[in-house]
């Protein structure tokens, strides 16, 4: 099977996380360069601490990683996670494909 | 062809699929209408579909099951929102016991079909919405990845003019 058995928590958490638009922005700049959570606080209109929440969801859902460097949490976005996701949607795209194109079998008979 | 174009949304969870077919809209709506035609295409060619029960009307429910290479069933059940012949169709999709009936009546997908014709070319706009990826993905270990090469292969066939299955 080519579609990854992901654990259904594991799932659930992934789409907790894509779910907030201030939390794909920091998949977005996570995968642009790995920065740390203050740098990250900067680009929004919300405390440190929101934003450390919002990181939190990312790395328990896998989406990011926390590492500690001397003072600063460094994040790195999981583009592994993000692929799965993308697949998931890519496979039932094929699904209906294949739909479409046994319809236009049907419809010439 | 008949794919034109897929848009995923994951900030939403939907997937919207343009398709086109060179019939009217009163032909493909037949394709949705009469189960024996649903069940020609609905499951891949290795997970053929079966509907026991198709109320093709609102409020109406559907049964199916679909059966895998080695004889296991995996069962569903659609929930009918919307019908509008021959233009639109709205339903509820979800997962059945081996009974058949419903598991869980809110773990459902939604899809919305839209039919509109220009110059003969019918084409057909489905919008499918998921609640979470726990749900699409069990939808597509229904024996979907095994169907798509298959379906693949179908579609070349179409294309070299042979006559398939």
């Amino acid at each position: 099977m080519v579609v990854e058995q992901l654990r259904d928590e594991e799932t659930d958490r992934i789409f907790q996380a894509l779910s907030d638009s201030t939390r794909r922005d920091i998949i977005r700049q996570s995968m642009l360069r790995e920065q740390s959570v203050s740098d990250l606080a900067k680009h929004y209109a919300m405390s440190f601490a929101a934003v450390q929440k919002h990181v939190a969801v990312l790395e328990r859902a896998s989406l990011v990683r926390k590492e500690r460097r001397g003072r600063e949490q460094i994040v790195h976005s999981n583009p592994e996670a993000l692929r799965r996701a993308a697949r998931l949607l890519d496979a039932y795209e094929d699904l209906w494909r294949g739909r479409a194109a046994r319809i236009d079998e049907l419809l010439s008979d | 062809m008949p794919f034109v174009s897929s848009t995923k949304d994951l900030d939403n969870l939907t997937l919207t699929l343009i398709t086109e077919h060179g019939a009217s809209p009163d032909r493909l709506w037949q394709v949705w209408e009469d189960a024996r035609q649903l069940e020609r295409w609905w499951g891949p060619p290795t997970w053929p579909a079966t509907f026991t029960r198709h109320e093709f009307e609102p409020g109406g429910e559907s049964r199916y099951f679909m059966t895998g290479p080695d004889g296991e069933r995996a069962y569903g059940w659609w929930r009918i929102t919307e019908v509008e012949a021959p233009r639109r169709l709205e339903f509820d999709d979800g997962f059945a016991g081996d009974d058949g009936e419903p598991l869980d009546r809110d773990d459902t997908t939604h899809t919305a079909v839209r039919l509109e014709e220009t110059d003969g070319i019918t084409r057909m706009t489905s919008v499918a919405t998921f609640k979470s990826l726990e749900q699409l993905e069990k939808l597509l270990a229904m024996g979907m990845e095994e169907g798509m090469r298959e379906a693949v292969g179908q579609i070349d066939g179409i294309l070299a003019g042979q006559e398939v299955r």
